[in-house]
């Protein structure tokens, strides 16, 4: 990747990031629009979940990546701590793995 | 942010969350330089695009050998979501034109996720800042290292860090399914992006995933 395009990704990023704090500013969106805006983050979280945890590029998969969300998912059911519910999704997928060999 | 009031209760999570990132942080150094960029390139990434699924897409393109403009749409593509982001915290973020460029840096998923499991608006600002600079700096110090450890580190896989992103997204949405309407938008979000998977490139699942909101607006006017 050359530095100019990796500059012109930045900038974009930024730009992508700045359009709310800079040019909305103080002003509230109206209530019903800040609702839906405030939501906004619950449907794309949980379709990164499901695609980190399914896809393979455009395939969908089913490997150690699904137990190990399940091991996540019962560190958060059972409140643990953000890093040990990682870690333990992690140390499930490279067992399973070690396992499968 | 750090008065001499006990600390905040959001203060561990903020920083177990940096120090989770900087573990990926490690594997994108890796996989930046593994996929042909340089380490000075890997951590101006890091430093100025600094939202990682973007970075990861992006990384991924060229490490297929696609060309720089794909890699740049499709890790635009990922990026939206900071736009929808951003505007939701627009009001949280208030302060000087200054204050507010830095906060734009530092909106990703973590640190929005975080500010909106507060449900006090201070503790949601000190949420934001402190989940974002303790994000920034872990994930920068995590490509350094993985840059310069090249592929020394060995496969990502093996080390089942891939495993690491749905469980650190799953720990960041399972707060915010408490506002009513969340379980709903969440489902269809998480049906939206399963179907997509195979039909569209990667990266537009996620975006199109945003359309789930619908689902709450949708409950909600059942109930009125």
């Amino acid at each position: 990747m050359s530095w100019a395009a990796l500059l012109g990704l930045a900038a974009g990023s930024y730009a992508l990031k700045a359009v709310g704090p800079l040019l909305l500013g103080d002003r509230e969106p109206s209530p019903p629009l800040a609702r839906l805006l405030a939501l906004l983050a619950v449907p794309l979280l949980a379709a990164l979940v499901v695609v980190q945890t399914l896809a393979d590029g455009e395939r969908l998969v089913l490997d150690a990546r699904v137990p190990a969300l399940i091991v996540a998912a019962l560190c958060v059911w059972r409140r643990a701590p953000f890093l040990i519910t990682v870690l333990a999704a992690a140390a499930t997928a490279a067992g399973l793995r070690a396992l499968a060999g | 942010m750090v008065t001499g009031r006990s600390r905040p209760a959001y203060a561990a999570d903020a920083l177990g969350i940096g120090v989770a990132t900087g573990v990926y942080g490690i594997s994108f150094g890796v996989l930046a330089v593994g996929a042909g960029l340089s380490a000075v390139q890997a951590c101006a990434m890091s430093l100025l695009i600094f939202t990682g699924g973007s970075q990861f897409a992006a990384v991924s393109v060229l490490g297929a050998g696609g060309s720089a403009a794909t890699a740049a749409v499709n890790a635009l593509l990922l990026g939206v979501r900071n736009s929808a982001y951003g505007l939701s915290l627009a009001s949280l973020l208030g302060g000087s034109v200054g204050r507010r460029a830095v906060a734009a840096q530092l909106i990703i998923d973590e640190s929005t996720a975080m500010a909106r499991g507060q449900e006090d608006p201070h503790e949601a600002r000190g949420a934001f800042w402190l989940t974002g600079i303790s994000v920034f700096v872990c994930w920068n110090l995590g490509t350094l290292a993985g840059a310069v450890a090249g592929d020394g580190l060995g496969d990502p896989a093996r080390l089942g860090l891939d495993a690491m992103f749905p469980a650190a997204f799953l720990a960041l949405l399972a707060p915010q399914l408490r506002q009513r309407g969340a379980p709903a938008a969440a489902l269809a979000g998480a049906l939206i992006a399963v179907v997509l998977v195979p039909l569209t490139p990667a990266g537009v699942p996620v975006i199109a995933a945003s359309l789930g909101v619908l689902a709450a607006v949708r409950v909600r006017e059942a109930r009125r």
